[in-house]
């Protein structure tokens, strides 16, 4: 099996001036919040253009080691976003996701990456309007918050 | 070899390029590490569209595709079965989002371009990685179960039946029918439910197919589409179905009396009872709440009267497993109680009834005999009818029940009908909803009756007079929105409306079927129009007002299509299971074991001579629970593997590279 590649990758220079634009992944549920994520489009719900989707079957499979992937590889923040507890089309993925989440943001600030750009929600699929608001909420957050820095890490 | 990737940008007409430059999304694509073309299209999903897919397939060579369209859960099947009759494997196929999630939702078109671009960029990284996949084929058990016996269900069970499928009906109750069985007349035709319904329950009984199940319950689900088995636990009903005649005697001479479920509380039952002489089946049920016998050991009354010795006080509560390949929800509605509502007065005020007690003072069966009384035996010279009770309100379901309007118009013509010209009826509205065929003759007809009409949503019912017109009288106090002024409305009964609601146990029974409910509680359907019987579970389907509130003809319709999904499945006989499910690598798994307490299916289990995990690929769903955790990475979902969300990601950052070649672009 080929190395994976989890070194951190080239950042794009601030222009000085210009106004911060994060880059935000969110790893969504198929069932759930990608379902929500269509209706808020659908719905014509005007969201910030920082998210980028990726679709999973379920928060269960998201392995931590692709949200460190993401904040390594170019993104500001992650979001994790699944059906509701007790709603999991997988009967408790999300349980799943919610125990590594909470992990994740223990060890994370250790190495100098600040808990806040990782969010766990919860959005059902008939919560469009929830899901633009998540997402607004959060890219206004990460506005607020600044460009992560991997370079200047510690221990990487 | 590297893949040669064809990278198609739709313009959904204008949906997507009156915000994203599609044109310039292809250019982009085109300079991407692998892709051998990129093209955009005014509709990609069109004939054309997938044509242009299988024609570059087949000349240019193409090992993977990517398409940058509208959601996945929309096309994504179109395409990969454009690819598949292209002669490429299905899964070699990457779509992208660029409407629902960018040109709709990104209001600047410079922005909207720069989120497809990065988007398209992703995909095509990640196509890289995909790998051939191929379905199974599972056999599926002819037989459907169908689960509530209202009318959706009974319609839902006959259209299977009559096609030579067995059935088996589970209903909770003593009886089928539902609650159309407790209606007097049906709107706008006011045909009787009773010469409806009555042959339709009927028909039930007789069919040979269906194997009904009263008293039932299905408590647990196990399997997956095609092959699921339900557990169900059948409470007893103390009497001998086989031995009883349905004569009637036992509950003659029956002494203890209680208040009616069916009759909505304002009618009496004995402890042994049935709903009615029409119920089906028409063997009586002991309630062992409030029988004599079962409570105290004495009495035994029925069983001394029963010509047939029917009557089985050691009956007990059995279970039964059934095997079906289908699943058809139509578990209905339940009704808002209104005493929450405290301002309209229900259970403080006697003449404050709800439309369904109201059904009941109608029907001739009821306990009244089908006569509009009072609770002292006269006839109410005036009824206020309080629309949208629940419904339409913040504080308690935001939807509208979709039937009161039109019941209540029918309260309006019954009343007038059987009481005479002289009675006044009020109604207070806040619109009319008269939608389906015949519904607005029906409306204009009433309005010519005399009915009369007030547009306002009542604050409360009082008793309080302000002067000696008012006395003894219930007074509606509301605003007429029409008038802008303050009205007060001496009657003598009021009907309120009450909204339609999901089961109190929707939560329970959604749990147990691995579906979900929508923000209201009711059953989510797969897609609110292209999929309103189906869910997001494969091989259960809805009926009825399960899903949200209907009026007869469309939970009827909404029943026969649940049934001709389920049929379309267990008449193919077999069924194609997507192939993207978890796998362990033999390699790699040290047999730490941790996966097999996290699978939610029982899927995975320990090999102890090889000292692996092993996944059973007809139990996983490909959750990914497993390979989310996997220590040594030995676990990963086909399709959703480690090295393909990677390289999903990669691309998504990855600058952008100057265009090599120029685009070959169709659009016109």
């Amino acid at each position: 099996m080929e190395e994976l590649n989890i070194a951190p990758q080239t950042q794009s220079e601030p222009v000085p001036g210009a106004a911060f634009e994060p880059a935000i992944v969110a790893f969504v549920c198929n069932w759930c919040t990608y379902t929500a994520a269509d209706l808020a489009g659908t719905s014509r719900m005007v969201q910030s253009p920082n998210v980028r989707l990726v679709r999973m079957m379920c928060t269960g499979m998201v392995d931590p080691k692709y949200i460190i992937k993401a904040l390594l590889g170019g993104a500001d923040a992650v979001l994790i976003s699944g059906c509701h507890p007790g709603d999991c089309h997988y009967i408790n993925g999300n349980y799943k996701a919610r125990r590594r989440v909470k992990l994740l943001m223990e060890i994370l600030p250790r190495f100098g990456i600040d808990g806040r750009r990782i969010k766990l929600t919860w959005v059902g699929a008939s919560e469009g309007n929830e899901f633009a608001a998540t997402v607004n909420r959060f890219a206004a957050e990460i506005k607020e918050l600044g460009p992560i820095d991997t370079r200047r890490l510690p221990l990487l | 070899m590297p893949s040669r990737i064809g990278v198609y940008v739709c313009h959904c007409g204008t949906n997507i390029a009156g915000r994203v430059d599609s044109a310039g999304v292809a250019r982009h694509a085109a300079g991407l590490k692998n892709v051998a073309v990129a093209r955009d299209y005014k509709f990609m999903c069109s004939d054309p569209g997938q044509d242009m897919i299988i024609k570059d397939i087949r000349e240019m060579g193409l090992t993977r595709v990517v398409v940058a369209s509208c959601s996945p859960r929309l096309h994504e099947k179109t395409f990969q079965k454009a690819c598949q009759r292209g002669g490429l494997n299905p899964f070699l196929f990457q779509m992208t989002c660029i409407r629902e999630h960018c040109s709709w939702v990104v209001v600047d078109p410079a922005e909207a371009t720069a989120k497809a671009k990065s988007l398209v960029a992703g995909a095509v990284s990640r196509v890289n990685e995909h790998e051939e996949l191929y379905s199974r084929v599972e056999a599926v058990h002819p037989d459907v179960l169908v689960v509530g016996g209202g009318i959706a269900g009974i319609q839902a069970a006959l259209d299977i039946a009559r096609s030579g499928h067995k059935v088996h009906l589970v209903e909770r109750g003593p009886s089928i029918g539902g609650h159309m069985t407790q209606f007097d007349k049906t709107f706008p035709t006011l045909d009787c439910a009773a010469c409806i319904s009555t042959p339709k329950m009927v028909a039930v009984s007789q069919e040979p197919n269906i194997n009904l199940m009263t008293m039932s319950e299905v408590v647990e689900v196990k399997g997956y589409v095609g092959n699921y088995t339900a557990r169900i636990r059948t409470r007893p009903r103390y009497i001998d179905q086989n031995r009883c005649t349905g004569c009637g005697l036992c509950m003659e001479k029956c002494p203890k009396s209680v208040p009616s479920e069916f009759e909505e509380g304002i009618g009496q039952r004995k402890a042994i009872h049935r709903n009615s002489p029409q119920s089906v089946p028409n063997t009586p049920i002991i309630d062992p709440a409030s029988c004599i016998y079962l409570v105290k050991g004495k009495c035994g009354s029925c069983q001394k009267n029963c010509p047939s010795q029917a009557i089985d006080f050691t009956q007990e509560e059995s279970y039964l497993d059934v095997r079906a390949g289908t699943i058809v929800l139509a578990t209905g509605f339940d009704i808002l109680d209104p005493t929450a509502l405290s301002q309209y007065g229900f259970g403080r005020y006697p003449e404050v009834y709800t439309g369904l007690q109201f059904e009941r003072l109608n029907n001739a069966v009821g306990p009244t005999g089908g006569k509009i009384v009072m609770k002292n035996g006269q006839a109410p010279e005036s009824v206020a009818i309080v629309h949208c009770v629940g419904s339409r309100d913040k504080n308690h379901h935001e939807y509208c029940s979709r039937v009161c309007c039109m019941y209540a118009l029918k309260y309006d013509h019954l009343i007038k009908d059987k009481i005479g010209h002289h009675a006044r009826v009020y109604n207070f509205y806040i619109d009319m909803r008269c939608f389906g065929k015949g519904y607005e003759e029906f409306y204009r007809r009433v309005q010519d009756e005399g009915v009369i009409f007030i547009r306002g949503r009542p604050s409360e019912v009082t008793d309080q007079t302000q002067g000696p017109e008012e006395a003894g009288k219930l007074i509606v106090v509301a605003e007429d929105t029409l008038l802008g002024r303050p009205v007060r409305v001496a009657v003598d009964m009021v009907v309120l409306c009450t909204a339609m609601q999901p089961r109190s146990n929707a939560a329970e029974v959604a749990r147990i079927f691995g579906i979900s409910q929508g923000q209201d509680g009711f059953f989510l359907e797969e897609h609110p129009k292209l999929g309103p019987v189906s869910t997001a579970t494969d091989g259960i389907f809805l009926a009825g007002t399960c899903q949200g509130p209907k009026d007869i003809p469309d939970a009827v319709a909404h029943a026969s299509g649940g049934a001709g999904q389920a049929l379309s499945l267990a008449a193919r006989g077999e069924v194609s299971i997507s192939p993207t499910v978890s796998w362990i690598n033999p390699d790699i798994c040290i047999g730490c074991k941790m996966c097999v307490g996290l699978c939610a299916y029982s899927a995975i289990e320990y090999d102890e001579r090889r000292r692996v995990c092993v996944i059973n690929e007809a139990m996983c769903k490909g959750c990914g629970s497993c390979a989310g955790h996997c220590p040594s990475g030995a676990a990963q979902v086909r399709h959703f593997n480690e090295k393909q969300v990677f390289a999903e990601l990669e691309g998504l950052f990855a600058p952008a590279q100057p265009v090599r070649q120029p685009v070959a672009s169709s659009a016109t």
